[in-house]
C-alpha cells in the first residue's frame, strides 16, 4: 500500500483517496466541517487546510499520492484554522448557551479542538429570520455556515432538491425549494437525510428539544475526531 | 412577461438549462426584472429545481430579483472612473432624478446604483443604463440622461452618439495593426496538419494572456490527448479586471482573428463546438459578434466542412455573462457556460480533461487567440523572435488613470514599465497598478522593470496614478471590488474581503490604529493561504502592496491613540433617532 507522511507519520492510502479521507482512516483528526464521509469533497469551509511543499492546500480535496509530505499540527496551521473557525462565528449569529444543537455542533466542537476562546473579529450580526413555518421542522438560518450539506443531501440522496444557495459573497443564503421561501411548501419530510446531516443547529426537528441533556452529548463526551472514543 | 413571449424565448434556447443564464437575461429585458412567478415558470418549464433557478438569478449581480424601475443605472465605480469625478455625478444624476442612491424610486420607475469597473476606463466616468454602456461622462451627458429618463423616452430611442464608444489605440504593433481577411490566419493553419500546427504552436512559445501565462500548446496538447467523446473550445471574453479594456477592442477591431485562433483551435484538438464568454458589461459587442458569425457561417469559416475540410465541421456560439468577474477565473465561468452560479471548481481536474459538461476543453483569452492567428500567418518562430525569451510575442496594454494619452499600447513582451508611462504620457507618476487589483502596485523604484512573464506578469491593465493621488483611495476601492465581487464560496474569501473592506473603511474615514492595521495583514494572510481560487488569493495584493512599498501613506492615516473604536458611535445611534423622529442634541453623543 502507498503512503504518504502526515507530521512525520506515515499514512496509508487506497488510490482515489483524499489526504483528508486518508489521515482520518489512520486516526489523524484533521479539523474539517464541510467534508463528510457519505458526499463528495466540497472545500468551502477551508479549516482542513494543509501544508504541501510549503503551499497551503485544502487536504479534502487534495489526493493523496505517494511520497507527500503533509504539515497538519503545526502552530502556523492551528492560527489559520482558528482564524477560519472565527471568521465563520462573526458570519452569523451563534449563541452556544441557548442552542439545541451545543454538544453536538461540529462548528463548536472544532472550535473547542483549535483552541478558539474568542469571536476576535468584529461580529456582522446578520439579519437573518428564521422559518419555523414546518410543522415538524424549524429552519435558523442564523447559524448557517454554509457547507451545502443539506443542499447535496436532499439532491444526491433525498432526490428532492429542497434545498440550494442563493446570493453571492457575504450575502450568499441558503434557500428553499418555494416560490413562497418557505420550508412548508417544500416536499421536505422530517426522515430525509438533509434534515440530520447538519452539522450546527441551523435544521432542527420540533417537539425534540434536548432529548439529550446538555453534558451527556457527543463532544461533552470526547473532543472533535475522537467521538465515540475515550478521551 | 406573457406565457406566449416566454414560451417562444424558451423554444428559442430549446428548453436547454445550460442556457439557463441566457433565458434569464433576455427574459428580464422583457419582464424588467426576474420575479418569484418567472423563476417557477421557468424551472417548470426547464424540468430543472425551482430553488437552483433562484440561486443563478441571486448570484449574477444584472440579475434583479426585486424591482429595479424601467431605468436602472450603474455607473461603473472602478478608481479611474472616481478620478474623473463619478461620485458627483450620480449624485448629480441622483438629486436630477429625485432618487435615493441604491433604492428604487417611490413611483418605482428608476433607480441609480453603482457597479464594478465597466471596461471603459479610458473614456470614463461610464455608466450603464439598462446595460448599456455610456461612456464619457459628463455634466452635459448626466443633464441628457435625467431628461430622458425624466421623459420616459424608451431607451431605444435614446440618441445613438450617447453610446459611441471609442476604440482608443495608441500604439499598434502586429496585433492591433493587422489588416487581413476573415479566415485568411485560418487558411494557413488548416493548410498544415493539427499536429503539424501544435508544433508551430510549441515553437511559438506562446503563454495564455489571461495572467496564468500556462504554455497554450501545452494546454492544447493534454486537451487533445485526453480522452473524451467530444471536445469544446472556449474564448474568455469575461475581462472583468479593473482597468483591462483589451478584450473589448480587439473584439472590435480584430474579432476575426480571434475566431480565426478559436477555429484553428477546434482543428488541432477535433472540437465541433465553440464559445465566446463575453462579459455582460460589453453588450454593446453581442450584435457586431453576432453579425460576423453568422458572416463566417457564410463564408464556410464556420458549419459543416469548414473552408471545404470534410468532416471539420466547428461553430461557434456567444453567450453573455451577467456582471461576475469570478468568472473569468475559467472553471467559474464553465460553471456559469452550463447556467449554473459562477463558482469556481475545485481542481484537479482541470478544463482539459473536464471542462465543459465535463469534456475536455480549451479555455483561452481573447488575446491569445488572436496571437494563435498570428502565428498561423507568420509561423512559430517569427512570433518566437519578438520579445522575451520566457515570453514571446506583443502584449496589448490597456493604459488608464493619470497620464496624458490613455488607451491600447502593443508592445513587445519585456518592455519596461518606464518606456509605457513615457508612451502615454504619465507626469511624475508616483505609482502604477499593473494587472489589475489582482496585479501588483509598483513604485517608482520598480520602473525599469520588464512587463513580461519572467518579471512583471500583467493580465493586460496598466493604470498610473499620479503626483496629488492618495493610494489609499485606490486601495479602499479595490477592497470593496473584491468584496463585492467574491463568489462566497470559501470561508476566507466570503467573510474575509468584508472584513479587510471594513479594516480600510477604518483606517480612510481616520479611525483607524495600528491593530487595524495588524488585522488587515493577518486577514490578508488568510486570504493569500487558504482561498479556493485566484480571486481570494489576490484580494490581499493591494492592501500588502500598499503596507510593503508605501508604508508612510497608510501610516499617517492612522490615528495616534492607542484605542478608538471602529465605528462611530454617534452614527450608531442614527436608526434609533429615525425611528423614534428625535434629531435634538440630547439625542447625540458628540460631546461624549
Amino acid at each position: 500500500m502507498s503512503s504518504f507522511t502526515l507530521d512525520g507519520h506515515d499514512v496509508p492510502f487506497t488510490e482515489g483517496q483524499s489526504v483528508l479521507q486518508a489521515a482520518l482512516a489512520a486516526g489523524h483528526p484533521i479539523p474539517h466541517l464541510c467534508a463528510h464521509p457519505e458526499f463528495k469533497a466540497h472545500g468551502s469551509c477551508r479549516v482542513c487546510t494543509v501544508k504541501v511543499n510549503g503551499r497551503m492546500v485544502a487536504s479534502c480535496t487534495l489526493p493523496a499520492a505517494a511520497g507527500l509530505a503533509v504539515e497538519s499540527e503545526t502552530q502556523e496551521l492551528k492560527e489559520l484554522r482558528q482564524g477560519l473557525v472565527q471568521l465563520l462565528f462573526v458570519e452569523g449569529n451563534h449563541f452556544c448557551p441557548s442552542c439545541e444543537k451545543s454538544g453536538e455542533c461540529k462548528l463548536q466542537a472544532v472550535g473547542y479542538a483549535l483552541d478558539v476562546r474568542t469571536p476576535h473579529f468584529p461580529q456582522l450580526f446578520p439579519d437573518r429570520p428564521v422559518d419555523a413555518s414546518h410543522p415538524d421542522l424549524i429552519l435558523d438560518f442564523n447559524r448557517c455556515i454554509l457547507c451545502e450539506l443539506c443542499v447535496r443531501a436532499s439532491a444526491e440522496v433525498d432526490g428532492r432538491h429542497a434545498f440550494a444557495l442563493s446570493g453571492r459573497g457575504l450575502t450568499k443564503h441558503l434557500i428553499v425549494n418555494a416560490e413562497s421561501g418557505l420550508l412548508k411548501d417544500t416536499s421536505v419530510a422530517v426522515t430525509d437525510t438533509a434534515v440530520t446531516v447538519c452539522p450546527v443547529g441551523v435544521i432542527l426537528k420540533k417537539g425534540k428539544g434536548f432529548a439529550v441533556p446538555i453534558g451527556q452529548r457527543t463532544y461533552d463526551k470526547a473532543a472533535f475526531g475522537f467521538e465515540g472514543k475515550k478521551p | 412577461m406573457t406565457p406566449a413571449a416566454l414560451h417562444a424565448l424558451l423554444e428559442k434556447h430549446r428548453h436547454d438549462p445550460t442556457r439557463l443564464v441566457q433565458i434569464l437575461r433576455e427574459a428580464q429585458d422583457v419582464a424588467g426584472w426576474i420575479s418569484p412567478p418567472l423563476i417557477t415558470e421557468v424551472a417548470g418549464h426547464l424540468g430543472v429545481p425551482r430553488a437552483r433557478v433562484e440561486g443563478v438569478a441571486g448570484f449574477y449581480s444584472f440579475f434583479a430579483t426585486q424591482p429595479r424601475g424601467e431605468y436602472r443605472v450603474l455607473f461603473s465605480d472602478d478608481i479611474t472612473d472616481r478620478f474623473h469625478g463619478s461620485e458627483r455625478l450620480r449624485l448629480d444624476l441622483c438629486s436630477q432624478l429625485g432618487v435615493e442612491p441604491g433604492k428604487l424610486r417611490a413611483d418605482g420607475r428608476v433607480s441609480v446604483g453603482v457597479t464594478s469597473c465597466t471596461g471603459l476606463c479610458e473614456q470614463g466616468p461610464a455608466l450603464l443604463v439598462n446595460e448599456h454602456a455610456i461612456p464619457r461622462l459628463d455634466d452635459a451627458r448626466i443633464a441628457q440622461v435625467a431628461e430622458l429618463i425624466a421623459t420616459r423616452h424608451p431607451l431605444r430611442e435614446w440618441p445613438a452618439e450617447l453610446f459611441v464608444v471609442d476604440d482608443s489605440i495608441e500604439l499598434r504593433g502586429w496585433l492591433l495593426g493587422a489588416s487581413v481577411a476573415p479566415g485568411e490566419a485560418l487558411g494557413h493553419a488548416l493548410a498544415l496538419s493539427p499536429d503539424a500546427f501544435l508544433e508551430q504552436l510549441a515553437k511559438s512559445k506562446l503563454r495564455g494572456r489571461g495572467g496564468a501565462g500556462f504554455s497554450t500548446a501545452d494546454k492544447w496538447r493534454s486537451a487533445k490527448q485526453a480522452p473524451g467523446p467530444t471536445r469544446f473550445v472556449v474564448c474568455n471574453a469575461d475581462e472583468g479586471e479593473p482597468g483591462t479594456f483589451k478584450d473589448r477592442v480587439l473584439l472590435r477591431r480584430q474579432l476575426d482573428l480571434v475566431l480565426d485562433g478559436m477555429t484553428a483551435c477546434a482543428w488541432t484538438i477535433g472540437a465541433q463546438r465553440g464559445f465566446v464568454y463575453l462579459r455582460g458589461e460589453y453588450r454593446f459587442l453581442e450584435a457586431p459578434i453576432e453579425a460576423a458569425l453568422a458572416a463566417r457561417r457564410k463564408a464556410k469559416l464556420l458549419g459543416r466542412d469548414v473552408l471545404g475540410h470534410r468532416g471539420f465541421d466547428f461553430d461557434v456560439e456567444l453567450h453573455l455573462g451577467a456582471g461576475a468577474y469570478v468568472c473569468g477565473e475559467e472553471s467559474a465561468l464553465l460553471e456559469s457556460l452550463e447556467g449554473r452560479r459562477g463558482i469556481p471548481r475545485n481542481r484537479p481536474p482541470y478544463p482539459v480533461t473536464n471542462g465543459y459538461l465535463h469534456q475536455p476543453t480549451v479555455v483561452n483569452n481573447v488575446e491569445t487567440f488572436a496571437s494563435v492567428a498570428l502565428i498561423a500567418l507568420h509561423g512559430g518562430d517569427a512570433f518566437a523572435a519578438v520579445g522575451t525569451p520566457k515570453s514571446s510575442g506583443t502584449r496589448v496594454h490597456s493604459v488608464s488613470g493619470d497620464c496624458a494619452k490613455p488607451g491600447l499600447y502593443e508592445l513587445p513582451m519585456g518592455a519596461t514599465v518606464r518606456a509605457l508611462l513615457d508612451a502615454c504620457g504619465a507626469v511624475e507618476p508616483q505609482a502604477v497598478q499593473v494587472g489589475g487589483p489582482s496585479g501588483v502596485l509598483l513604485s517608482p523604484r520598480e520602473f525599469d522593470r520588464r512587463l513580461c512573464f519572467e518579471d512583471v506578469p500583467s493580465a493586460g491593465a496598466f493604470v498610473v496614478f499620479g503626483p496629488e493621488r492618495d493610494l489609499l483611495d485606490v486601495v479602499v476601492n479595490y477592497a470593496h471590488f473584491f468584496a463585492h465581487e467574491s463568489c462566497g464560496f470559501c470561508t476566507p474569501c466570503r467573510v474575509g474581503t468584508t472584513l479587510l473592506e471594513r479594516s480600510l473603511d477604518a483606517i480612510d474615514a481616520g479611525r483607524g490604529t495600528r491593530r487595524d492595521v495588524k488585522e488587515a495583514l493577518r486577514l490578508s494572510r488568510m486570504l493569500r493561504d487558504s482561498s479556493h481560487c485566484g480571486l481570494g488569493h489576490t484580494a490581499c495584493n493591494p492592501f500588502l502592496s500598499l503596507y510593503e512599498k508605501f508604508k508612510p501613506t497608510l501610516e499617517r492615516r492612522l490615528s495616534s491613540l492607542d484605542f478608538v473604536p471602529t465605528f462611530d458611535v454617534d452614527e450608531a445611534l442614527a436608526a434609533a433617532r429615525e425611528v423614534t423622529g428625535r434629531d435634538d442634541v440630547k439625542a447625540h453623543l458628540e460631546d461624549v
